[in-house]
């Protein structure tokens, strides 16, 4: 029998094409309808082969006023004058063309950011697309999202957007930014800038006018530099709490609105009632989708003591079945970590956990040479006072805890800085009540975990965040209301 | 071997079932990609594990003899395709399939217990069973009352089937649930712990005569009962999904769920079975489109 026979082996390679577009081997800086070069560049790889994928410009402070400026003329000249519904228009031919173009920017996706070419063609990208119609539909509707109040926009938006959801989490910020009549300078992540770049060369497709949206790469100092420009409205950003807590701190008393999404350390709470089967698809969900590298991971599971040997049982096979390997295999489950610097902290932190008496469980399988790669984990017999339940650790590390009572359940999943989101799963509907409101968290699912759609609003509390994004409360924070 | 005989099991000792997320786990084994050899592999497999059926009035000896033929040599000429598991009959065609199978693999299944909708006393029941069974049948296809399940009646189940079981002897017992009647998730689970621990070597999904017969959930619902009670008693349980799976495509995505949910073990005819008429000449044309690259004309595969 040959090594890729259905019944003793594994599968035959299938992977997804990328020889029908181009990445180019550089890239600018798209200001003002424009690219415009930059003194100093850097190079974006492929975290799954190391291999350099492209050079992009790094926008120092002269770029970055430069953008500002643009997306200033254009809010001036052009933005804030359109009719409501052809702002509207825009969006549509922007999520059409992003349908159009979905394979090439889930492909560019994975090879930019090691995420399984699975989940950017079926997540990632159609949920990108479903931003930007979603926004259209509002953007001459705003008067009744918002009744008794008129909503004018706030100017221009800064908005620094994270690596582990490149494409998505730039729909997410620009969307609602143009529907309400903003203009927008964004900042991709610097190991991620590839898709928002390809976005930048739709938007010249669609004819967006020049300095409507405007984007920069490069590392922190470009996007404090956008964050602290004087002619910024508003800032959106996406990413750490330690880098939340600074833009915070560098904004009081300039009178700029923000929004935060930072990080989290989500409870997924499990009762003996829940259906076991489907809640531990939704254990490895909530911490393995991504390779972890979610913010609303479900990273702290809360499982009733008398299941819970079952569950980790099930769990531990289920794990086993997972292919970790190159993203661009249709068939992978968890690709690469998003760069060695990501893939050194999550070992810093299994090694404190090592050593902090919690116990670790890795399925068998091995993992591909070049590149980063971590495998999926299990921690099993941890505490409250372990740092792995604490601390974020942003990739698929699981910390496993046990509890006696919905009460017990409730005061350790609250016990934390962060509330960004958590998952119940019980087939009582009454406790599901309960539960969710006494979880202290921006976003909570009940049997399920990690779903996410445009009319639902995101955020957290606490420090996982400030402000919401997406459905109506995403919208007011991007309108200025009258009454 | 003796079939181990579980307790008659309390309907809250079986798992509830999230209707929601149930589906979206086997929609998740549909986005596997199967290439190359592995693809060949699985489609050659697929073959083997068919249960050629046939199921109509009209079913006369010269139509059942010709349609084992077909089942010992799917493919002539090709004697790595195949040969089928079993063909699958009524009672009165029990005899004619035994002598037009003789000295190969093939083995002969029949459907018994009032087959389709099982309405009938047990006494008459059993009796056919025992006919069957006499005209040589290796293997029987009993369904359930569904009309008493519903009712509540749970432990009549339980019983019947294990009368079933005995009355079979040496023959192997698959219990048909027609989940499509079933309706609810929940009930499959649990009609489905139930004829495991009253000793059913197998548990099926449909008769194939009703509308809703098998589906990818409702396969996986039973295949995870399947190893909860696998890892419970240690006794292996086949599984045969019935009705509706009529192309190459979504025989290989069952096949993917099998081995992921219960390991390649489990993959042999002995313990997984395709109950289907119209799905073996597709399996034949993928196979020659995976030898050739290109899809033959449908006179290439023969009709029976």
């Amino acid at each position: 029998m040959s090594a890729n026979d259905f019944l003793s082996g594994g599968f035959a390679p299938a992977p997804e094409s990328a020889d029908h577009f181009e990445i180019k081997k550089s890239y600018d800086l798209y200001i003002g309808g424009k690219w415009v070069k930059a003194a100093k560049r850097f190079e974006t790889t492929n975290p799954a082969t190391g291999e350099v994928l492209s050079e992009v410009a790094l926008a120092g402070k002269k770029e970055v006023d430069l953008a500002v400026k643009a997306a200033r003329k254009a809010y001036e000249d052009v933005w804030s004058k359109m009719p409501a519904a052809e702002r509207g228009k825009y969006l549509f031919r922007i999520a059409r063309l992003l349908q159009e173009r979905a394979r090439e920017f889930a492909v560019t996706e994975t090879l930019d950011g090691g995420k399984p070419i699975r989940e950017s063609r079926d997540i990632d990208v159609p949920l990108a697309a479903a931003h930007f119609f979603y926004h259209a539909g509002w953007a001459d509707k705003l008067d009744y999202a918002f009744p008794g109040a008129k909503s004018n926009p706030l100017g221009v938006v800064g908005q620094v957007i994270p690596w582990n959801f490149p494409l998505l989490m730039a729909a997410w910020k620009i969307a609602p930014a143009l529907a309400c009549g903003n203009t927008v300078v964004l900042k991709p992540a610097e190991t991620t800038p590839l898709t928002a770049l390809k976005l930048a060369e739709l938007f010249e497709d669609a004819g967006l006018p020049p300095g409507v949206v405007n984007i920069i790469t490069g590392a922190g100092p470009t996007g404090q530099a956008l964050v602290e420009h004087p002619d910024v409205n508003k800032v959106a950003f996406t990413g750490s709490t330690a880098v939340g807590k600074a833009i915070r701190r560098s904004i009081s008393g300039t009178g700029k609105k923000f929004t935060l999404e930072l990080g989290g350390k989500a409870a997924n709470i499990v009762f003996e009632d829940a259906p076991i089967n489907e809640a531990v698809e939704g254990i490895v969900n909530g911490i393995f989708f991504n390779q972890g590298h979610v913010c609303c991971a479900g990273s702290r599971l809360f499982v009733q003591e008398s299941i819970a040997q079952k569950v980790i049982k099930k769990l531990q096979k289920r794990m086993e079945s997972l292919i970790v390997g190159d993203p661009m295999d249709k068939n992978t489950d968890i690709g690469a970590i998003n760069s060695p610097e990501q893939l050194e902290r999550i070992k810093a932190l299994v090694k404190i956990g090592k050593e902090e008496g919690a116990c670790l469980w890795q399925p068998s399988g091995g993992l591909p040479r070049k590149g980063n790669w971590f495998k999926p984990t299990l921690f099993t017999e941890c505490a409250q006072s372990h740092r792995i339940v604490q601390e974020e650790v942003f990739g698929p590390v699981l910390a496993i805890q046990t509890f006696r009572t919905p009460q017990e359940a409730l005061t350790k999943a609250n016990n934390t800085p962060y509330g960004l989101s958590g998952g119940v799963w019980t087939d009582k509907g009454s406790k599901i009540f309960k539960m969710t409101t006494g979880l202290n968290a921006g976003v909570v699912w009940a049997n399920t975990f990690n779903k996410f759609d445009p009319t639902s609003p995101f955020g957290g509390f606490k420090e996982s965040g400030i402000g919401r994004e997406g459905g109506v409360h995403g919208l007011a924070a991007y309108c200025q209301l009258s009454h | 071997m003796k079939t181990k005989v579980l307790p008659f099991p309390a309907r809250r000792d079986s798992p509830v079932i999230d209707q929601v997320g149930v589906e979206e786990r086997a929609q998740r084994f549909c986005a596997r990609s199967l290439k190359k050899e592995t693809k060949m592999s699985a489609l050659k497999l697929a073959v083997t594990m068919l249960d050629v059926t046939t199921l109509e009035g009209a079913d006369s000896v010269g139509k059942v003899s010709q349609m084992c033929q077909k089942a010992m040599q799917p493919l002539p000429g090709d004697p790595t395709v195949g040969p089928a598991a079993a063909v699958c009959v009524y009672p009165r065609m029990v005899a004619t399939a035994a002598k037009a199978v003789a000295g190969s693999k093939v083995k002969v299944a029949a459907v018994a217990t009032q087959f389709p909708s099982g309405q009938m006393r047990l006494k008459e029941r059993l009796a056919e069973v025992r006919y069957a069974v006499g005209e040589g049948a290796d293997e029987i296809d009993m369904v359930i009352s569904r009309g008493q399940f519903l009712q509540g009646e749970y432990r009549a189940i339980y019983d019947e089937v294990a009368a079933c079981k005995e009355t079979c002897g040496k023959a192997h017992l698959k219990v048909i649930l027609e989940t499509g009647e079933l309706t609810t998730y929940d009930n499959v689970r649990y009609a489905s712990d139930m004829a495991m621990a009253a000793g059913a070597d197998f548990i099926k999904t449909s008769t194939g005569k009703v509308p809703i017969a098998a589906t990818l959930s409702v396969t996986l619902v039973m295949l995870q009962a399947i190893e909860d009670f696998y890892e419970r008693t240690g006794r292996m349980v086949g599984m045969k999904p019935a009705g509706g799976i009529s192309n190459a495509k979504l025989a290989l995505q069952y096949l993917v769920m099998v081995r992921e949910v219960l390991g390649p073990k489990w993959l042999t005819n002995d313990w997984f079975r395709f109950g289907a008429s119209s799905l073996t000449n597709d399996l034949l044309m993928q196979i020659r489109k995976q030898e050739t690259g290109r899809y033959q004309s449908g006179d290439y595969f023969t009709q029976d």
